[in-house]
């Protein structure tokens, strides 16, 4: 049960928390003109990284907000949390 | 206390009666069942689990790995430490052969879960956890202390050692209240705790009426889960005692010293009368010294080191214990249980000369070393590195806010953990921001010899090692953890496998690095390098009741109702589980014996619809309240079908996909106004409908400003059908226009109907003419016993509904539709929009796959008998006689129904290239026999929709 | 002294020795000509019949930790093959037929018993989608029955069929052949048998690299140094996402922690596996009397052998509700496995865009059962270049042609 900080509600526990995978990754702006392969890119192929990963939450249970973090993977450990439409945050 | 031969003079306490494996016995107040059974000089207490052999008490906590035992009564109970089984009076046990045995009635218990907070959680009672607690709490921190005893204390509880002038025992207990009365402190007795993960979450399970046995109040919870969020968490969690691999050293009267020490100062019992001590370093002498005040013998204490501490050789001299130094036990012998020891110089046991002495006891006090409780701290994360003074692994680097004080990390003295505990508390305050006191007065306590070095001894040699038992519980000895390394492996977690050592009831917490030791005496490696095994949650067994505290039954999972269901439920429908709806299934015709039966009550209902009319309550639908600006454009990217051209006052019917071009859900698009839409969703799916337009809204287009309200709860509906429906409709709506012209299909109205405030819908899910009614959901039952009231109007369920959108070829999403069915495939080619430029899934629709000619299409069948009726999940072959397998399959049927308006029965199915198979006859494999059906328009019943209007 | 009277046979009495010797620990030499990544049961399998179905010995089995230490020795032993689709009811039916014969071909005990495998229906629609999977079943060849509640509770007499359950027990679908092995002497198994024919067994052995050159991989870069290899083979399972990316491929493959838990060990009271989708439980009563549970897998991507405790806790309610005798037992033990897991819940086998790299991966929740299918099938793969006709289907490529094999239905666990 990890304690995620949601940016808008403080720290909660996570079963609040829908988990919405990989962030960052934008619909196509314009997806007749993408060729199959690039279509199943989008449809299909997440970063599956072993360390850190900006990733998206949806506090279901609270204040039903989508937000992102960038979490290790390896260990649990959120390093930030980020509101939507704000840059990855440089981990040092 | 002529029946307990072996309970000290001058124990007090309540006699209490118990039985165990049919003997009555009796025992005292603050005894387990393991110290009244050594008080009753029970030695045997259970049998090994694969060779049989009797084992009795070794240990005095959950470290036991011998005396397994089964609860009888009160309620059955399987396997159990008599060690932590505190007595009751009436309690009923039995010792255990290996494998215990579940109630074979239902647990009356009730189980329960809390949440808590604090700064700092200590876990251990003991003198660094009373320490660090105190610390902390009296500066003002939340402090949670946890101890899985019913007492405080600790190691103190089994020593005779005092603080501040005071026996431990009584010092514990006044510092603990005084800690329990801060108002920001929480003391939880019985109370272990389990694991220990990520974020400082850390489980305990408290044990409320367990040691009231039958007088546990029933209404108290047996057990309670504690989901603490620590803050900081001390660990002060003490130590368990190993043994040493010899002959015969799992025969009872074999037993860790420590805890023989426990049973003479604790529980005033002598769990003999002669023994001999067998140790590798200082602490058994203060077991033997005890003991031997206790009034037990203690004829000769063999000591693995040439030279043990001066101090308590001293005082072994002064009572006149010999000390054997430089030797070992090379056997406990005995018939059943130890009735002589052997020793020997350990060099005779290496090879080189000297005398083996036989010397007689009935009891062999062990010490092979201490290990630090490091089980928490390795869960949390935190590495581990050998000790090698210890001779044992302590906690090394730390990964959360957590850290390990007193003998947890490895302090031996008193005056050390009292230190240490008080120094975790002051950190623990610096790291909760609060004010850390300069002066802490620590307790005084009794000088303590000067410790000599252990010496790290894990099995005495020996040419057979056949009873040399390292994990008891597993019944493993040397001989097959060596033969694990001969066979190849040279990891402790095969050898773990290959043996099941350390798998057992206690999970190795004597056996764990006995075992590394002898496979590291084996391949002539170091302990440090080859590690332990995994510590993992639970620290000690929880019952499965407890993990599911209340979450049973109707709190499995929430029940939710309609506004209407008790109107169901006296009119006696049967009910549906529809997502975690109940939703009225069929409604038999009341007062009949036998009731009516399913096939006969949906007959009646769908006659009902389609010839007169009837009512359904539709208020499971889930309703989104899509509202703002950029509503309309919205609805559009998210829906196949156009959206933004939709009138306000007008109903639009859609569908949504998923980006990969699967049918995700369906429903109707009411448009109140230009910038104001209420969408309804399938029963099951409303909450994922609202999930995803969020998702869509606030990750992929926060531009659009749309707001999407769940009103799913607020409103209740009343479906009205069927060709009477207009008639019934305008008695109770007077104010309504109800004629086609002013009412047409596919519009909404606000109006009165039975005189309260409702939105009156003309759509239809069964291709007759029909109305959905919404109000308030306050007003459901007052508008539902209104359409009821005149007694004309048929109350129809969940199954006429699934009919009679099959006669019209109405698809339901999740059972026409598995995830893998596009909008095409249901032949609603009409409903994807050409000139939208995009929208969720188009993109997938241009793909190899979903524009094969052989997918699967919605298609109707009729069985050629008519009065057949095909399962659903039938499938159909192409062939009158089945082949050996594997049969390639063309589809399979989703829906089947008997069909009161086609006279027959009739099916919907995902046929492979169906739309091109109109007229085919295909088989259905049904049992043995192969029905014959044809392929036919998933349309069957008015295919001209000229019904709806009436 | 009282009395022990035993009421049974002991429990640990019946259970197979293991044979004296089992592998010896290889040191890497520079080159081989197929380099096995991940010492798993698939990984081992995929050795023992590449040298056995086509003489393929020059093999190295590289594995990070100890041998089959990964999800092999972490999953829930189940074995079936009664999965919905013709493409994965052909591979893990190919595996079932294996595993009759297995005990014979390795020369060693698995304790496979086939107790039969429940999957229970609680709604309507469950039971429509059940009744669709026997009847596939059984077209596939794969024997599979639709069971009464009552007939449920003949199988299973502990299952609550009571209307009092909040998703009460509508049936169930039955697959007698279906059961259990012990995962430990499977890997075993696998590995002595191939150690004996010549295979390497190399642990503690970390692959930090792959070498591609042209478009081809030429070696491994581990722990223990560089190894050139005519082939590399990945069965990495939860890291397969990690190795791949070492030669630039990437997999559609998120990776969960999954979690299981053991009782104390039980008298037995039940005699079958019991699976459930809607109230989250699958659970078997292994040979010593302990119950083998499976619990659900973590929401969040992560690679810690270790799962969220509320997880555990939802499972035990499940359990509960359908098996309220188990309320006194005791969980003795929880552990955790990272899986990997696509799009349609099915497996990738094949080929990768890297010639000579073949990747088996993706296999969720239902890898156990499928090591001796996939291994003999991942061995045709890698010695001939060409998909075994039973893994054609499950290429990388049907990602891009949207051909999926959507196994959602079927998995144990939810995906």
């Amino acid at each position: 049960m990890l304690l995620i900080p949601c940016p808008w509600c403080g720290p909660r526990d996570e079963a609040e928390f829908h988990y919405g995978g990989q962030a960052h990754v934008a619909y196509p702006e314009d997806p007749a003109a993408l060729s199959d392969e690039e279509w199943a890119r989008y449809l299909f192929f997440r970063d599956n990284p072993k360390g850190l990963f900006a990733e998206r939450w949806s506090h279901t249970a609270g204040c039903r907000r989508w937000f992102n973090a960038v979490r290790d993977t390896a260990t649990n450990e959120i390093h930030a949390v980020y509101r939507v439409g704000e840059p990855r945050p440089v981990i040092a | 206390m002529s029946g307990q031969p072996y309970r000290r003079e001058g124990a007090t306490g309540r006699v209490l009666r118990f039985r165990f494996d049919g003997q009555e016995y009796e025992g005292l107040e603050g005894d387990t069942l393991a110290s009244a059974l050594l008080a009753n000089g029970v030695r045997a207490v259970a049998s090994s689990i694969r060779l049989g052999r009797p084992r009795g008490v070794y240990a005095a906590g959950c470290e036991e790995p011998n005396a397994l035992v089964q609860i009888e009564e009160p309620f059955p109970e399987p396997m159990l430490q008599a060690t932590t089984v505190e007595l009751y009076d009436g309690l009923v046990a039995t010792g255990l052969p290996g494998q215990g045995r579940l109630a074979d009635r239902p647990d009356p218990a009730r189980y329960d879960a809390v949440h808590a907070h604090c700064d700092v959680l200590v876990v251990g009672a003991g003198p660094a956890g009373i320490a660090a607690a105190g610390v902390a709490a009296r500066a003002g921190a939340r402090v949670i202390l946890a101890d899985e005893r019913p007492e405080p204390g600790g190691s103190l509880l089994g020593t005779a050692e005092t603080l501040d002038g005071r026996p431990g025992r009584e010092w514990a207990a006044g510092e603990v209240a005084a800690l329990a009365a801060l108002p920001e402190a929480r003391v939880l007795g019985r109370t272990t705790v389990l694991g220990h993960y990520d974020d400082n979450y850390v489980i305990a399970v408290e044990r409320r009426t367990n040691h009231l046995g039958a007088a546990a109040p029933a209404e108290m919870a047996r057990e309670r889960v504690w989901r603490i969020r620590a803050k900081r968490v001390v660990l002060a969690t003490g130590g368990h005692e190993r043994f040493v691999a010899f002959a015969g050293n799992d025969l009872p009267g074999v037993m860790l010293a420590g805890a023989a020490r426990t049973y003479a100062n604790r529980h005033r019992v002598l769990p003999g009368r002669r023994a001999v001590v067998f140790t590798t370093n200082d602490s058994a002498y203060a077991a033997a010294l005890d003991l031997a005040d206790a009034g037990v013998e203690i004829a000769a204490i063999a000591d693995v080191r040439q030279a043990p501490g001066e101090a308590w050789a001293a005082r072994c001299a002064e009572r006149g214990i010999e000390v054997l130094t430089g030797h070992v036990v090379t056997a406990a012998r005995g018939e059943g249980e130890v009735s002589s020891v052997e020793t020997a110089p350990r060099s005779k046991t290496q090879g080189a000369g000297g005398e083996t002495r036989e010397i007689p006891a009935d009891l062999l006090l062990v010490s092979g070393g201490w290990s630090p409780v490091v089980h928490l701290f390795s869960q949390s994360g935190g590495t581990l590195r050998y000790d090698e003074g210890l001779g044992a692994f302590t906690p090394g680097e730390a990964r959360q806010a957590v850290e390990a004080a007193g003998f947890a990390r490895g302090v031996t003295t008193l005056r050390g953990c009292l230190e240490d505990g008080a120094e975790a508390g002051r950190r623990a305050l610096s790291a909760a921001g609060l004010a850390v006191p300069s002066e802490i007065a620590v307790p005084a306590v009794g000088e303590e010899p000067p410790a000599a070095p252990a010496e790290h001894l894990w099995l005495v040699e020996s040419g057979d090692y056949g009873t040399h038992f390292v994990d008891l519980q597993r019944d493993v000895t040397v001989g097959e953890v060596l033969r694990a390394v001969g066979a190849g492996l040279s990891s402790v977690e095969h050898v773990k496998r290959y043996t099941t050592a350390g798998t057992a009831h206690d999970q190795g917490k004597t056996s764990g690095l006995l075992t590394s030791g002898v496979v590291a005496h084996a391949l002539g490696v170091e302990v440090a390098e080859l590690g332990t095994t995994t510590f993992r949650a639970p620290y000690t067994p929880v019952s499965f009741a407890a993990l599911a505290g209340r979450d049973r039954g109707p709190l499995h999972d929430p029940v939710r109702v309609t506004a209407m269901h008790e109107w169901h439920v006296a009119r006696g429908a049967l009910f549906e589980n529809v997502g975690q709806w109940k939703r009225p299934w069929y409604y038999p015709r009341p007062g009949e014996d036998p009731g009516e039966d399913m096939e006969a009550a949906v007959l009646r209902e769908c006659r009902a619809a389609r010839e007169d009319v009837a009512a359904m309550d539709a208020s499971t639908l889930g309703k989104i309240d899509v509202v703002g600006p950029d509503a309309a454009v919205f609805l559009d990217r998210l829906y196949t079908n156009m959206m933004s051209t939709l009138r306000a006052g007008s109903i639009r019917y859609g569908v949504m996909c998923r980006a990969d071009g699967m049918v995700f859900d369906d429903g109707t698009v009411i448009r109140l106004a230009d910038d104001r839409f209420l969408v309804t969703t399938t029963t099951g799916n409303a909450a994922a409908v609202l999930d995803w337009m969020e998702e869509w809204l606030q990750t992929e287009w926060p531009d659009l400003r749309v707001h999407c309200t769940s009103v799913t709860e607020q409103w209740a509906t009343v479906a009205l059908v069927g060709p009477r429906s207009r008639e019934v409709l305008a008695r109770l709506a007077p104010g309504l226009a109800v004629d086609n012209d002013s009412f047409p299909f596919m519009t909404w109205r606000d109006t009165e109907v039975a005189g309260i405030e409702a939105r009156v819908c003309r759509i239809s899910f069964s291709g007759e003419l029909a109305y959905e009614i919404n109000v308030s959901s306050w007003s459901g039952l007052a508008l539902w016993e209104a359409v009821m009231a005149s007694g004309e109007v048929t109350p129809y369920g969940t199954e006429t509904m699934h009919v009679l959108r099959a006669e019209k070829g109405f698809p339901i999403v999740g059972q026409d539709t598995d995830g893998t069915v596009t909008p095409q495939d249901l032949g609603m080619e009409w409903i994807v929009s050409k000139k939208k430029a995009d929208f969720v899934g188009k993109r997938s629709f241009a793909r190899a796959d979903t524009s094969r000619p052989d997918r699967k299409h919605l298609v109707g069948l009729l069985p050629e008998d008519p009065g057949v009726l095909l399962p659903e999940g039938a499938h159909l072959v192409a062939t009158s006689s089945l082949p050996e397998p594997p049969v390639p399959t063309l589809g399979f049927v989703t829906s089947s129904y008997r069909s009161a308006a086609l006279g027959r029965t009739f099916a919907l199915a995902l046929v492979s290239g169906g739309r091109e198979r109109a007229g085919e006859r295909l088989y259905a494999p049904v049992g043995a026999d192969l029905v014959p059906v044809t392929v036919t328009s998933h349309v069957l019943y008015d295919p001209e929709g000229a019904r709806r209007d009436g | 002294m009282s009395p022990r009277a035993r009421t049974t046979r002991p429990p640990g009495v019946d259970l197979p020795d293991h044979p004296d010797r089992l592998w010896s620990p290889a040191e890497p030499k520079r080159a081989y000509d197929v380099v096995i990544v991940g010492g798993g049961g698939h990984g081992l399998a995929t050795a023992y019949y590449l040298a056995k179905n086509h003489g393929i010995t020059d093999v190295a089995v590289l594995e990070r930790g100890w041998l089959a230490g990964g999800n092999m020795a972490r999953n829930t032993t189940i074995i079936r093959s009664n999965y919905l689709w013709d493409e994965s009811a052909g591979i893990y039916e190919h595996a079932l037929k294996l595993w009759e014969g297995l005990e014979e071909d390795l020369g060693y005990p698995l304790l496979f018993s086939q107790r039969g495998v429940l999957n229970l229906a609680h709604s309507l629609q469950d039971v429509r989608d059940s009744v669709r999977r026997v009847n596939a079943n059984r077209l596939n060849g794969v024997d599979a029955e639709w069971l009464t509640p009552e007939q449920v509770k003949e199988v299973c007499p502990i299952v609550d069929i009571s209307p009092d359950v909040r998703y009460p027990v509508l049936g169930g679908t039955y697959q007698p052949r279906a059961g259990i092995a012990k995962h430990d002497y499977v890997a075993w198994g696998f590995a002595k048998a191939a150690a004996d024919l010549g295979v390497d067994m190399i642990e503690h052995c970390e692959v930090t690299g792959l070498d591609v050159r042209d478009g081809r991989v030429t070696g491994v870069q581990t722990t223990r140094g560089p190894i050139a290899a005519g082939k590399v083979a990945l069965a990495a399972a939860g890291h397969s996402s990690v190795v791949a990316g070492y030669a630039g491929v990437s997999l559609p493959l998120q990776s969960h922690p999954l979690q299981a838990l053991v009782s104390e060990l039980l008298e037995p009271v039940h005699p079958t596996v019991v699976m459930s989708n809607a109230v989250h439980v699958y659970v078997s009563q292994a040979h010593k009397g302990e119950l083998v549970m499976g619990a659900g897998i973590d929401a969040a991507n992560s690679y810690r052998q270790r799962g969220a405790f509320h997880v555990i806790e939802r499972q035990m309610s499940a359990a509960l509700e359908l098996f309220p005798v188990f309320a006194r037992a005791h969980v003795l033990r929880t552990w955790g496995g990272v899986v990997d897991v696509t799009p349609d819940a099915s497996p990738i086998v094949g080929l990768t865009p890297v010639e000579d790299l073949y990747v088996n991966c993706g296999w969720g929740t239902g890898g156990f059962k499928a090591t001796p299918g996939v291994g003999w099938c991942y061995a045709h793969t890698v010695a001939t270049g060409e998909p075994h006709p039973l893994n054609a289907p499950f290429s990388l490529e049907r990602f891009t042609t949207g051909k999926l094999v959507d196994e959602h239905g079927a998995a144990a666990v939810a995906h």
